[in-house]
């Protein structure tokens, strides 16, 4: 079931993929004030918003099973955070190495945009001891889901009071109204972002029909009434 | 001509190495996630054909019986 467009979706992403560091490298101008240096952000840019989105995503699939208590909804929500963490590792290692590029620091800790990343990637990483901690599957899904809201809703307050604080050194890819980036550049980003989402997306889908495979496999067992081999994960959630 | 070869965006400078060493980073974790997720499928593979046996052994088991 989760298998399902798979397959179109991963060809798309991979295509998507392809069109976009084509035109990174060989259509986008050299950026007058950076030059080669800010190619790097139509890489971190992308990864940063597509992680902080799929952590709300999170958040609202977490909304969704504490109204309605399907076990689902929580695997949906963990797999959209443990994929957007993932995410949050790369824009920390790609942000860092601008950072010693055009700054000659790997970190700066006197800036808001890092150090708020970095708040909201800790507090995400906190999600999987938290839920390691609980042995009782249903107290730990619906804990789960109180932090991945809780968590959810703090990522654009987040985001707000760093856009509205005075930035030292960071520069900002929408710094005007109409996105501050010529023709060409916003293109460029554009299809980089899509390219990140649907690479999210199709993560996301791997992830879950994966856990459904498992989960399928330790029902058919339980029918045979058959020890299962192999602890199963008490992090990940199964879902059938 | 070969299109790499004619960009004009690829010069092994100083900048060069930092976007090169971006991409191969994102590049390198998409790897790594791909080849958990590799291990993951073989799992589940291992843990079907288990399965697929115990019930070939249950059909025997109880065709044995009827016999």
């Amino acid at each position: 079931m989760y298998g399902k467009g798979l397959k179109p979706l991963s060809i798309a992403t991979v295509a998507m993929l392809a069109v976009s560091l084509s035109l990174v490298f060989f259509y986008a101008p050299l950026d007058a004030d950076q030059g080669f240096i800010q190619k790097i952000f139509y890489l971190h840019v992308p990864l940063a918003m597509v992680a902080l989105l799929g952590f709300i995503i999170g958040g609202v699939f977490a909304v969704l099973h504490l109204r309605s208590d399907d076990r689902k909804w929580d695997a949906y929500s963990y797999v959209a955070i443990h994929i957007s963490v993932i995410f949050g590792v790369a824009v920390l290692i790609t942000g860092a190495i601008w950072a010693k590029a055009s700054w000659g620091h790997w970190w700066v800790w006197d800036e808001p945009t890092l150090v708020s990343f970095l708040i909201v990637f800790l507090l995400y990483a906190t999600y999987y001891p938290f839920r390691y901690a609980i042995e009782d599957r249903d107290r730990q899904a619906r804990y789960a889901s109180v932090f991945a809201v809780t968590a959810g809703a703090f990522v654009p307050l987040n985001f707000m009071a760093v856009r509205m604080a005075e930035s030292l050194v960071h520069p900002r890819t929408f710094a005007t109204a109409d996105g501050g980036l010529p023709g060409e550049m916003m293109l460029t980003f554009l299809c980089c972002l899509a390219a990140m989402a649907l690479l999210w997306t199709t993560l996301v889908k791997f992830e879950l029909t994966a856990k459904s495979a498992s989960g399928q496999v330790k029902r058919l067992r339980r029918a045979l009434d058959a020890p299962v081999s192999g602890g199963s994960s008490r992090i990940a959630p199964e879902v059938s | 001509m070969f299109l790499p070869l004619a960009a004009p965006a690829l010069p092994l400078d100083e900048a060069g190495k930092y976007v090169a060493g971006a991409y191969v980073v994102f590049l390198v974790l998409l790897v790594v996630y791909l080849a958990i997720m590799a291990a993951k499928v073989q799992r589940i593979e291992r843990e079907l054909r288990e399965v697929a046996a115990i019930a070939e052994e249950r059909k025997d088991e109880r065709e044995e019986v009827r016999a």
